[in-house]
């Protein structure tokens, strides 16, 4: 129906007795009409569907509203589950996003010295892992970090350990592998950011601060940081965005274990409709538009932090 | 500047270079172990060794007889192709439509097509799964591509960059008698070549990468891109380190080789949108 309404367009516009202006007028809503329509369909449409669907139980088929309407989203509170998923998945976000960034920082502050040499070599080995995928990378840390796996075997043959550990197999290290492989995959990946940012300040403007008598601490902080605001407001938000919506790592390196301890939010999500559990696609949107709105939260807070520093 | 001043930043330097030395390091060795570990035995890999073996043959022999490695090379290629293609063609008319023919209903509508990106993917995939199951799209490559074709991010990237384009040019075509879709595909695909290869590699790389909506909906084995292949392939109860990285090393060599070749447009790709 849509598709020949904007046919339809498409012809009126080929034709040559039309106004020039009103071509041009249309020829404008034309081009953006399918990607608007397809990002409303695939993205706008299926979030109101999810929300409607958050308040009825079942799945597939046979949904039913819930009683009372908003049980789905009480009985989250009590889900012990969830709410780890939801710690953990913060857990990640709080340590690995902080650490990621400032060495990002670091890395393209070094990148960006006009003195140093190999730089075309550093940038790319830096910058490597963004071209593994996320399950790649996630099976290849979960090897070498395996029982019987190169790390244990290093640790056993230098002495710093009696026996294997597993690494994997236990909570807190399994959490840890888990945000250091974070940090390996991305840390480049925002780097890249910052060195286009920096690369746009002009060198004039450092020369100035230098014969000002600021030292590299204070061009820093009072310089560099400032220009940067927006790249690092930016880099900040994906990066929220991305850790809290973990799900390829949790499954691939983890698998949400021991004991679904590492799970994150989508992966429980997807346990919930389309994985192990029982699928229940009710309360499964019900958690997802919990993330939903955390998301949404987390980027304007974000949003708001970066405007206030001007 | 003196040959002694030079010598003497390059040593204040030193510091530096160790730690990139280090940082390199550590991001180039995971990948190093692929490659030796694709080479040797199970055992092997377990014992630590992480220099070249023999056996990349059996291992190769081995993943051959467990998985459907060229179907799902060529499902990868096919799917991320398509997509590829698709997207780029979409989002570059949106970004073009919307920043050169702009006026305040169209802004209005950007900034709300922006919100999309908040919108997480695991949010919406019961809706988008009941949808394409609905239109019988399961396990094709339409099920693949469907929510991938239209992002923001792309949107943007075109329009960001559209603005560089001339519209003299524009109008002197029009006043030449080129019909607005012959500026288009005659005028701004050329010009814009530069933007089109960025965007090219970063939406090869994502669907080439993608995971999640694959699961769901291309759960045929006959149709299973090769991140489903090397993650069944870790599933298993045993399994066999030297197969399954020689599996990974098959999954990450399109996007290595493009990784090299096209480094430049893969970091404008990923900061495409920001200028």
């Amino acid at each position: 129906m849509l598709l020949r309404l904007w046919l339809k367009e498409v012809f009126a516009l080929s034709k040559k007795n039309a106004s020039v202006l009103a071509k041009q007028h249309r020829a404008g809503w034309i081009y953006l009409a399918p990607a608007s329509l397809l990002i409303v369909v695939m993205s706008f449409w299926p979030m109101i569907q999810a929300f409607l669907m958050s308040l009825k139980t079942g799945s597939s088929a046979n949904m039913q509203w819930v009683e009372p309407i908003f049980y789905n989203y009480k009985r989250m509170f009590a889900d012990k589950l969830f709410i780890r998923s939801v710690g953990n998945t913060f857990l990640y976000l709080i340590i690995q996003v902080p650490i990621m960034l400032v060495v990002a920082m670091l890395l393209a502050q070094m990148l960006n010295n006009k003195d140093l040499k190999f730089k075309g070599l550093f940038r790319t080995c830096v910058f490597l892992p963004c071209a593994m995928s996320l399950v790649s990378y996630s099976l290849i840390f979960k090897s070498m970090f395996a029982t019987n796996g190169l790390i244990n075997s290093v640790l056993l043959n230098l002495g710093l350990i009696e026996q294997n550990i597993n690494f994997l197999g236990t909570t807190s290290t399994a959490r840890a592998i888990i945000i250091v492989a974070l940090v390996w995959r991305w840390t480049g990946y925002n780097m890249v950011f910052y060195l286009a940012g920096l690369q746009g300040i002009e060198y004039s403007v450092y020369e100035a601060a230098k014969i000002d008598g600021a030292n590299a601490w204070q061009t820093f902080w009072r310089i560099t940081v400032p220009l940067l605001k927006p790249t690092i407001v930016m880099t900040g938000i994906m990066s929220i965005n991305g850790t809290l919506q973990l799900f390829d790592e949790s499954v691939n390196l983890t698998s949400g274990g021991p004991a679904n301890s590492t799970i994150t939010m989508s992966h429980y999500i997807y346990q919930n409709s389309f994985g192990d559990f029982v699928a229940n696609f009710g309360y499964a949107s019900a958690l997802s538009f919990v993330v939903f709105i955390m998301v949404a939260v987390l980027s304007a807070i974000n949003l708001k932090v970066g405007d206030k520093r001007d | 500047m003196t040959k002694k001043g030079r010598s003497n930043i390059q040593r204040r330097l030193i510091p530096t270079y160790i730690f990139l030395t280090i940082v390199s390091l550590i991001s180039v060795f995971p990948f190093y172990w692929m490659l030796t570990a694709a080479t040797n035995t199970s055992l092997e890999v377990a014992r630590g060794k992480i220099i070249f073996g023999t056996h990349a043959v059996e291992n190769f022999t081995n993943l051959l007889a467990q998985q459907n490695l060229w179907g799902a090379l060529k499902n990868s290629f096919w799917y991320a192709g398509v997509q590829t293609i698709i997207a780029l063609l979409i989002c570059s008319l949106a970004g073009y439509g919307f920043e050169l023919y702009h006026d305040k209903y169209k802004d209005k509508l950007f900034s709300i097509l922006l919100l999309a990106m908040m919108v997480p993917q695991v949010a919406t995939i019961i809706p988008l799964f009941k949808m394409v199951s609905s239109m019988k799209l399961l396990n094709s490559v339409w099920a693949f591509i469907l929510p991938a074709i239209s992002t923001p991010f792309l949107i943007m990237m075109f329009r960001q960059n559209s603005r560089s384009f001339p519209i003299d040019i524009m109008e002197a075509a029009r006043i030449d008698g080129l019909s607005e879709f012959k500026i288009f595909f005659k005028m701004y695909m050329p010009v814009m070549k530069a933007t089109y290869a960025a965007a090219a590699v970063i939406t090869f790389m994502n669907a080439w990468n993608a995971y999640m909506w694959p699961k769901v909906v291309m759960s045929d084995n006959g149709a299973q891109p090769m991140p489903r292949l090397i993650a069944n392939l870790a599933a298993g109860y045993s399994v066999d380190y030297g197969v399954l990285m020689m599996a990974v090393l098959f999954c990450s060599c399109p996007t290595l080789i493009i990784f090299f070749i096209l480094q430049k447009q893969f970091a404008e790709g990923i900061t495409g949108a920001v200028k």
